[in-house]
């Protein structure tokens, strides 16, 4: 169903993926020993999300959307393999993770690129960690194939400190995919650009994702961000203990194009239903912080 | 156009003054000459040891020492450039070796947190002692006034390398040892590939600092020894030269100066815009 553009290597074939999320929880301790006690400094445990359930079909396009501090990011560290589920488990194709891992590809909001690295070598750098078996030249040759695909030709000899913020990001996203995961994994990647950048990247996304249709974990705090993009959109309560209000379907056919979006039907439904869910959210967040701090 | 207009008016009331380099550079000139007059004044009062000479004198004999560096009259009457190369190559020995214990040791103490508390109380005891203390031990130690001084200068010129190399390898940005630990990268690789060039900025600014410690130490190691920049202050010290030790005060302090950029420019090449 799918000619995936990878034929260099025969480790490089795509599976579908299901990832399965079971009872997932995150609670940090707090100090709790006799030591914090003698010395008055006790604070009670943190639950940052609490007993998560989600099921991610093969092949589908999913965004989490939740107001700020509601563990969006813990719960993505925790599918990274980055940070441990103090209960649960990520169930990856029937095998449970046990830690980070190339099958799941990383894009961060902050970049992550190497500075003393170009472009193409911190391309090269995931490429030769995750296969360090691989001819030099075929490395080369994937390296160029995903430069070429975030458009980044001419630019592979550049440092990041040369580079815009849109054009890191557009690196980091050739990284993540040259590694060809089964899982990508996306920490609010277009949070530090400016909106029109933003805007060029979303749809630099949708363009490479109709190419591989790869399973995609996004956290955004963007509406339209979410409905450009996603198939499945999961919203997320206010945190302590966040856990999952609502998973919405987003029917749109494919490709998408921005400017059509709005005429697509449903849409006006979705986006009211989820603005009314958020600023519900984030007025109760601003309340409960209005009241700790009083 | 009003813009056209501000372009045009700018750079004429620019050109009217200096910028801020040039009038660095008079006010620069200024003191110098104030300093020069003030020295010069000084020494046809009397105001000094008889010893002292006057500021037009130790021009006289700065010029005779650059002028001809290179010649060699025996062991106590060299030139200077040769006497400069002596003690560069002590300091860059003693350097090398000081270097070569604190850079793997500051990245072993970097990624092992029980070791670097295991060997703070050493390294806070020993880190200010000041390098002459380490004389009389070194000969000691070493029964030889030449390994002495590479040991004083080795000795003196371990701790901000081994201070900022611990400090730039447990402060890697924890971003990219995520993106690493996400590839599946073993430590090793983890180690050379990313934390090491992470650290490197940080290294190099120790070990400019340790060279500049290393070549402040060189006059006083030199003391001990025969030939060197150091053996000539104290050496013309005895023959009450002081427009030579001055001379030398000059050499050793531009020397430092070059040393010095040399690190900087070492140190840009391995940060990329990183702040270091």
């Amino acid at each position: 169903m799918r000619s995936n553009s990878n034929t260099l290597s025969p480790t490089m074939e795509t599976t579908a993926a299901h990832l399965s999320i079971q009872h997932v929880s995150k609670v940090y301790p707090g100090r709790q020993t006799l030591m914090d006690k003698a010395l008055k400094r006790t604070s009670s445990d943190f639950t940052a999300i609490a007993d998560i359930d989600l099921e991610i079909e093969p092949n589908t396009f999913v965004s989490i959307i939740g107001p700020s501090g509601c563990g969006k990011s813990t719960l993505l560290n925790i599918i990274a393999g980055l940070s441990r589920p103090s209960t649960g488990s990520i169930v990856l194709n029937g095998q449970p993770i046990s830690g980070p891992g190339p099958d799941r590809g990383v894009i961060f909001q902050n970049y992550a690129l190497m500075p003393w690295m170009t472009v193409a070598e911190n391309i090269r750098f995931a490429i030769e960690t995750v296969y360090p078996k691989m001819p030099l030249a075929d490395q080369n040759n994937i390296v160029h194939e995903y430069i070429g695909l975030v458009g980044l030709r001419g630019a592979e000899r550049k440092h990041p400190h040369e580079l815009s913020g849109g054009m890191k990001q557009r690196v980091g996203i050739a990284r993540a995919l040259a590694i060809n995961p089964q899982i990508l994994l996306m920490d609010e990647p277009f949070g530090a650009l400016d909106a029109l950048t933003r805007g060029f990247l979303q749809d630099e996304i949708e363009r490479i994702w109709e190419q591989d249709r790869k399973t995609v974990i996004l956290i955004t705090h963007s509406i339209e961000e979410a409905l450009l993009l996603s198939d499945k959109i999961v919203m997320m309560t206010r945190g302590p203990a966040a856990r999952i209000a609502q998973v919405l379907d987003v029917p749109f056919p494919r490709p998408r194009k921005r400017e059509q979006l709005d005429q697509y039907p449903g849409y006006h439904e979705l986006k009211a239903a989820m603005e009314e869910h958020l600023s519900f959210e984030t007025r109760a967040v601003e309340q409960a912080r209005v009241k700790a701090s009083a | 156009m009003a813009n056209s207009t501000l372009q045009t008016s700018a750079p004429k009331k620019r050109s009217l003054r200096f910028n801020t380099d040039q009038r660095a550079l008079i006010l620069f000139f200024i003191i110098l000459g104030l300093f020069l007059l003030i020295w010069e004044l000084g020494v046809q009062a009397k105001l000094f040891l008889p010893i002292m000479p006057s500021a037009s004198q130790t021009l006289k004999d700065f010029w005779f020492w650059i002028s001809d560096p290179f010649f060699d009259y025996g062991p106590n009457d060299k030139g200077i450039g040769l006497l400069l190369m002596t003690s560069l190559r002590r300091v860059a020995i003693g350097f090398l070796i000081g270097s070569a214990i604190a850079v793997p040791l500051g990245i072993l103490l970097g990624l092992s947190p029980v070791a670097a508390k295991a060997f703070d109380p050493f390294i806070q005891i020993l880190r200010p002692v000041s390098p002459l203390a380490w004389l009389p031990l070194g000969l000691a130690l070493m029964k030889d006034s030449e390994k002495t001084a590479l040991f004083v200068i080795a000795i003196s010129s371990i701790w901000p390398t081994l201070a900022n190399t611990k400090f730039g390898v447990s402060n890697v940005d924890p971003s990219y040892l995520n993106v690493a630990r996400t590839l599946g990268a073993s430590r090793w690789r983890t180690i050379r590939k990313v934390i090491l060039p992470a650290a490197a900025p940080s290294i190099v600014s120790g070990l400019r600092i340790s060279f500049g410690i290393a070549w402040l130490v060189i006059v006083a190691a030199e003391i001990l020894l025969s030939g060197g920049i150091g053996y000539f202050v104290w050496n013309e010290w005895n023959n009450l030269k002081i427009s030579s030790i001055i001379t030398a005060i000059l050499i050793i302090g531009l020397t430092g100066l070059v040393l010095d950029r040399l690190f900087g420019l070492l140190q840009s090449w391995v940060s990329f815009g990183q702040r270091s």
